[in-house]
């Protein structure tokens, strides 16, 4: 099988699996969920890290370093803020416990 | 074993994702998708053969000093924001990781394939770049929330299209790198194009939607440079975003098209509208608002946009507790497109410790108005606007709405009677069984809180 239909093959399996485990998502969740979401489309960044990390030309170096930059802002800043976003989620047992 | 550990990032991205749509499984589910992506990162770093390590570790550090800062600096009100932001950077990454590809390597000597797919992701990302950085300006309030359009806007937007295709063609055909870089350009400009005609209230929309194009630019580059790490990666955010997108334009009863294209509200205020604006309201003054909810046993708050603008999201949470406090019983009914972004209004009320259970969702929260005793409307218009059950001239009719007029009495705390991004005046404001409390949600929801106390 060529690297291209395998791609492909790849892509519709796990587009497939992304519809089913998150069409049953509570709205309640839907911001965290996006912006986790997001976190993970930084997985561009092993892309990015491969175009810095090995390119020769000048002009080369200096966007896989902005991509770099870029796809680091959103990993780390979208997965902490998420963090961030969860922690504060409380169901009223929790709020209960913490106010004791 | 570099595939195989990629593939476990992989997994870990699956398990993660489905985590995260479980109240009580989501924080850890963050945890398990950036432990994945730590995981795919480590391996990289070993296993390509890395010359320039000063850039990339300069990179890294920049990167994740501003990332955090951004994390940990934002309040919860601007949210929509830093998710646009974030969108965007995620999307212009995979453009530039294309880019180096086609500088590198040029686009002569590379499969037809790879060319369709660099060419994608550098499309894809870009719009997804230039378009959240507008939506991000639209809800930062640097740029104007209303829909912006211009004469001739549509001619410019098929001139632009045309040009990405033909430029697009040949770029991949004779292999001509300087194609490409206008490919790119075009693309930044389309993705301005594409937000500035849509309006604030349409965003949870917007933001959906460029959040999936950040996966697919992911997904786009992972073909692109042979990554199945990225093609799983990239689809996954691509199928999120897409069912978030869903989901919001049937809450507004409308198609995706037509909250693209529409340039919606733009011709604020056309049918019925300006015509009930004489009509009497019934003004009511904070001691007002704290003895009609003093004597009621049921109380439904239904947030907005004012909620955020204001906020007043520890006000209503501290006047929700002094109403339970007197065992009265409150509900939160949040609109699916309540905000700017989907679970906006959510996310800003856990800031204020209102446990998950208190909230309710349109299908949950509807039925229950007519057994509602007090309903406290605080900064809500449109999902809450009778016209779009009652007014089949409405341009909101057919949007599935909240029906607090079946309660029996409704408190409506705005700073004016001004209309609704939309331009459609709302009914409810002049029923007589509304009381209208005309201030800033937070000042207003804390004097009420005081005439509760002083009863």
């Amino acid at each position: 099988m060529s690297v291209l239909l395998v791609g492909i093959t790849v892509f519709v399996l796990a587009a497939f699996v992304g519809f089913e485990i998150i069409s049953k998502v509570p709205p309640t969740l839907h911001t965290p969920l996006m912006s986790g979401a997001n976190a993970i489309s930084g997985i561009t960044i092993i892309g990015a890290i491969a175009a810095a990390g090995l390119s020769a030309t000048s002009l080369a170096q200096i966007l896989g370093f902005l991509a770099v930059v870029t796809a680091t802002i959103n990993v780390v800043g979208g997965f902490l803020v998420t963090d961030r976003m969860l922690e504060m989620f409380k169901s009223r047992r929790d709020r209960d416990r913490a106010s004791k | 074993m570099t595939e195989v550990l990629y593939l476990g990032a992989g997994i870990a991205f699956i398990v993660g994702l489905k985590q995260l749509g479980g109240p009580r499984t989501a924080r850890s589910g963050n945890r398990v998708a950036a432990l994945g992506m730590l995981v795919a990162i480590a391996v990289t770093l070993v296993a390509q053969d890395i010359i320039n390590w000063g850039i990339l570790a300069a990179g890294l550090t920049v990167g994740s000093a501003l990332g955090a800062w951004f994390a940990i600096r934002v309040q919860m009100t601007s949210m929509p924001q830093l998710v646009a932001a974030f969108n965007g950077f995620g999307g212009i990454a995979s453009a530039l990781v294309a880019s180096v590809v086609v500088i590198e390597g040029g686009l002569a000597d590379l499969a037809p394939e790879t060319v369709i797919t660099l060419i994608l992701s550098t499309v894809i990302g870009a719009v997804t770049f230039s378009g959240s950085f507008i939506a991000f300006g639209k809800l930062q309030g640097i740029l104007p929330g209303r829909p912006l359009v211009f004469p001739g806007q549509k001619i410019v937007n098929a001139t632009l299209a045309i040009s990405l295709i033909g430029l697009a063609i040949w770029a991949g055909v004779a292999g001509e790198v300087a194609g490409y870089w206008a490919v790119g350009g075009i693309a930044l400009a389309i993705g301005i194009m594409a937000v500035i005609p849509i309006g604030g209230a349409d965003m949870p929309v917007v933001i959906s939607l460029l959040n999936s194009f950040s996966g697919l630019a992911a997904a786009a580059a992972g073909f692109a440079i042979e990554s199945n790490a990225l093609i799983i990666g990239g689809a996954l955010v691509g199928a999120a975003g897409l069912i978030l997108t869903i989901q919001m334009t049937e809450a507004m009863n409308r198609s995706l098209a037509n909250v693209l294209f529409a340039g919606f509200g733009s011709d604020g205020g056309s049918s019925v509208a300006g015509t009930m604006s004489d009509q009497p309201v019934t003004r009511a003054t904070a001691d007002d608002v704290a003895i009609a909810m003093a004597y009621a046993e049921s109380v439904m708050i239904v947030p907005g946009y004012g909620l955020a603008v204001a906020q007043a999201q520890h006000a209503v949470r501290e006047l929700a507790d002094s109403l339970e406090e007197m065992d009265i019983t409150v509900h939160y009914a949040i609109h699916p497109v309540a905000g700017r972004m989907p679970g906006h209004m959510n996310v800003l009320l856990a800031e204020a410790d209102v446990p998950y259970e208190q909230l309710l969702d349109l299908e949950q929260a509807d039925p229950l108005f007519a057994q509602t005793d007090v309903v406290l409307i605080v900064g809500a218009n449109d999902v809450v606007n009778p016209s779009a059950r009652d007014d089949s001239d409405s341009p909101i009719y057919g949007m599935p709405t909240l029906n607090v007029d079946r309660a029996k009495k409704v408190i409506v705390v705005k700073r004016s009677l001004s209309p609704g991004f939309a331009g459609i005046d709302n009914p409810l404001f002049y029923d007589e069984k509304t009381l209208m409390f005309f201030t800033d949600a937070k000042a207003g929801l804390e004097e009420t809180q005081i005439a509760l106390k002083s009863l």
